[in-house]
């Protein structure tokens, strides 16, 4: 049952590294014992059943568990090197360096400008409209959408596709500069096209942000990420070159989760 | 690594056996097509020779079989790790077997140009040859119905013994055709069947070398190939 990375995966330069981390939910322990280093270049997918605290793993990396009543983190997660749980931390700055996009677009009541102008507003970034103008047409251009919405900027983003919304919650994320954009099942409540068009979004940023997915889509982690860990009852049970672990994973819970063969 | 078929999805067992099962067909055609091509080759029996010749068509239809249960598989269940590793492999072994077929129905094809070849000296020296070969496909085959690295390795290691008995029949014809050059036609068909049974060999452990990866997700170290009078001429010296 030992957990597995393998040898030759060295993350040089890791933007987010995460050391012996346990988390409790209550009494439930949901993710034992897990470190993990998290690449600045690449995107890194996390891969298992329903259940086995991938998700929850995801959200402790930005302390969005912060906001689940009986939720306890242990262990130690870094950021460029500053540990995340410190109290000197501040939580809202660190959310505009950690984005997130969730499984379902959750687009703002508000109008697609505002949508993206929302974070770099309250973070001070924007001084003048000119400065928000750019800050809006950047993000909304590296989030592929600019085309699509450039002549209806007042509409609301709620009038939107699915697919649009989705891009339209990476434009919001990207807008404040993040370094690292956490991804829960971002494409799940999306059909082929708009998952296609998510994917090639992810191609793109990659580089740009440090990249995190859960997926359960296992071709979708194959398809968008250079590393893969899979977890599997709160156990990081195997992190690997992407192309490793869907060829040849070391682990036999690996092979039979992505073979069709677990349970 | 014992052969589990526990997918969730039972089609996809199914698939995975039917493919299993048209490659082990396959396989036991092109062993039984060698040792009637031997055997026909050795008592001058055209009928046999020609129903080698026949059977070959059955092979090359299993392979295309085969081949597009693959392709449909892959396309359809997107198979990961050791099962598409299979995947491929079953590709890669049927095209070779399919050549060891067609390496049996030349060797039928020439039984006819062999009346009086039988009694020429290094005739016995290529049934010997011949019952090591098809030791191996057998071997080969086996070793991916099993999932078997270490057989398929031995496979590998014992393919040695094919290349002295061909360099040693290689050697015994050019003699025997410099003595006897009323045999030349003879001696000359006898060297193609020598250098056939060789092929063989090597298609035997290449089929090996793709067990060995489908089994351990590696590539098998390159084997030390024995040499052959095509690396360097011992033989044309004499």
């Amino acid at each position: 049952m030992s957990d597995i990375i393998a040898p030759e995966l060295k993350i040089i330069d890791p933007k987010m590294t995460a050391h012996n981390v346990n988390v409790f939910y209550g009494e439930k322990q949901a993710i034992k014992n897990v470190s993990i280093d998290v690449g600045t270049d690449l995107v890194t997918a996390f891969i298992g059943p329903s259940g086995c605290g991938k998700s929850t793993f995801l959200r402790s990396l930005n302390r969005m568990n912060d906001t689940v009543a009986g939720a306890r983190v242990e262990g130690e997660i870094k950021l460029e090197g500053e540990d995340i749980y410190a109290p000197s931390m501040d939580v809202v700055q660190l959310r505009a360096r950690v984005g997130m996009v969730f499984q379902k677009p959750n687009p703002f009541p508000k109008s697609i400008y505002d949508n993206v102008g929302y974070g770099p507003r309250i973070h001070g970034l924007a001084p003048s409209k000119a400065d928000m103008d750019v800050i809006v047409e950047r993000a909304l251009t590296r989030a592929g959408l600019w085309d699509e919405v450039k002549d209806r900027l007042g509409e609301s983003g709620t009038a939107l596709s699915g697919g649009q919304q989705q891009r339209l919650c990476i434009a919001r994320a990207i807008a404040v500069d993040p370094e690292v954009i956490l991804m829960d099942e971002p494409c799940s409540a999306l059909d082929p096209i708009a998952t296609a068009k998510i994917e090639e979004l992810i191609h793109d940023l990659r580089g740009k942000f440090a990249i995190v997915i859960v997926t359960h889509n296992m071709q979708q982690a194959a398809r968008v990420s250079q590393r893969t860990a899979f977890f599997h009852l709160g156990t990081l049970v195997e992190y690997d070159k992407t192309t490793d672990i869907f060829t040849n994973p070391k682990q036999e819970r690996t092979k039979d989760y992505i073979t069709g063969r677990y349970g | 690594m014992a052969i589990v078929n526990d997918h969730t999805v039972k089609a996809f067992d199914d698939d995975l056996n039917r493919l299993r099962g048209l490659i082990s067909e396959m396989g036991g055609r092109a062993e039984q097509a060698l040792l009637q091509a031997m055997t026909a080759l050795n008592n001058g029996d055209l009928e046999l020779a020609a129903q080698v010749v026949d059977g070959d068509k059955k092979i090359d239809a299993l392979e295309a079989k085969v081949e597009q249960l693959a392709v449909q598989t892959i396309a359809l269940r997107a198979p990961m790790a050791d099962d598409l590793r299979e995947m491929i492999a079953a590709l890669k072994i049927v095209s070779v077997v399919e050549r060891i077929g067609d390496y049996a129905k030349n060797i039928a094809k020439r039984v006819a140009q062999m009346e009086q070849a039988r009694s020429i000296s290094a005739a016995p020296l290529l049934n010997s040859m011949s019952s090591i070969v098809v030791e191996l496909v057998h071997d080969a085959l086996d070793s991916f119905a099993a999932r078997d690295a270490e057989l398929a390795v031995s496979v590998t290691v014992r393919d040695k013994a094919v290349d002295d008995f061909y360099n040693s029949i290689f050697r015994t014809l050019v003699t025997f055709m410099m003595e006897n050059p009323r045999y030349i036609t003879e001696s000359a068909h006898l060297l193609f069947i020598a250098k056939n049974l060789e092929r063989m060999g090597d298609h035997a452990t290449n089929i090996a070398e793709m067990v060995f990866y489908v089994v351990t997700g590696e590539r098998m170290e390159e084997r030390q190939r024995g040499k052959t009078p095509e690396d360097a001429q011992p033989a044309a010296k004499e």
